[in-house]
């Protein structure tokens, strides 16, 4: 499959989807800034402890996770460009990628997390790995929760729900997915890598 | 032809996988320490407000909204920076 057309930009000051979907996503960025400022303003009551936890996360797998999670969000933006293109093959086929890139985050947090409990380490171990498994334990919920969001888009898209004329509920439900992406994308230095 | 470089949200995919390779890379260098830290929050920032303008598509939205997400970024790396800072010198 070639494409020869140059993806269309969204329309001047456009906002994307819905007004009330970013005023959600705006108080969740909120919400998880409270969390991030919290979680290194403790790390200062015992930075020795914080870092020699941290030693023992697996960062292969936090960078692999990072780099899934930005994929998958370049191939949902890529999704609304199909749409504004009225492609929608294209449409399905990115939503699915996103969609796949989604269930591999979670495998890989399934292998951290099972790792770590069979070391015996928990929520309660420490002050370090309270934050750590509560942190990513949340931004996991939202994960699912957008990996549910893009399956319930690719069924629109697959009965040709999305082009041109209708991209809200598609655009909606993308910045849903950036939102998640965004999280991480601070979420995953400050506990696998700040020291 | 097909310009695949010439898009905001194709480029910042290439910018974001390279910034977080170079954030992995220079993370366990602990010859330059607290330089490490503070350019993996600086790498973060960047990689923070690609996802809003070009992702999130918030470059071409009302001012107002733009600039609410860029605040976010720019506010939270900056309270974090701060911090990280502090817990350098205790």
């Amino acid at each position: 499959m070639s494409t020869t057309q140059v993806i269309p930009p969204p329309l001047a000051r456009h906002l994307p989807g819905d007004r009330d979907v970013w005023i959600f996503i705006f108080a969740e960025l909120l919400m998880f800034g409270a969390f991030f400022v919290a979680y290194l303003v403790h790390r200062q009551t015992s930075v020795d402890l914080y870092n020699a936890s941290q030693q023992t996360l697996d960062r292969d797998l936090g960078v692999i996770n990072t780099i899934f999670l930005i994929t998958s969000s370049w191939l949902a933006v890529s999704a609304v460009a199909s749409a504004r293109a009225n492609r929608s093959r294209e449409i399905v086929s990115r939503l699915a990628g996103a969609i796949t890139l989604a269930l591999a985050f979670i495998v890989v947090k399934y292998f951290e997390y099972t790792t770590k409990f069979a070391e015996g380490i928990n929520l309660t171990t420490n002050d370090f790995y309270m934050f750590y498994f509560a942190l990513t334990m949340i931004h996991l919920a939202h994960v699912m929760a957008g990996t549910v969001i893009l399956s319930v888009l690719l069924l629109n898209a697959k009965e040709e729900k999305y082009h041109r004329q209708n991209l809200s509920g598609l655009e909606a439900g993308t910045a849903y997915w950036h939102l998640v992406d965004l999280l991480w994308i601070f979420l995953f230095p400050l506990l696998y890598l700040l020291r | 032809m097909f310009d695949f470089i010439g898009i905001h949200a194709n480029r910042s995919w290439l910018v974001l996988l390279a910034a977080t390779l170079v954030t992995f890379s220079i993370s366990d260098n602990h010859a330059i320490g607290t330089y490490a830290g503070i350019a993996t929050l600086l790498i973060s920032y960047l990689k923070g407000r690609l996802v809003v303008l070009d992702f999130m598509e918030l470059r071409h939205a009302p001012a107002l909204w733009r600039g609410l997400f860029e605040a976010w970024v720019l506010i939270i790396s900056a309270v974090l920076l701060v911090a990280y800072l502090a817990s350098t010198h205790t």
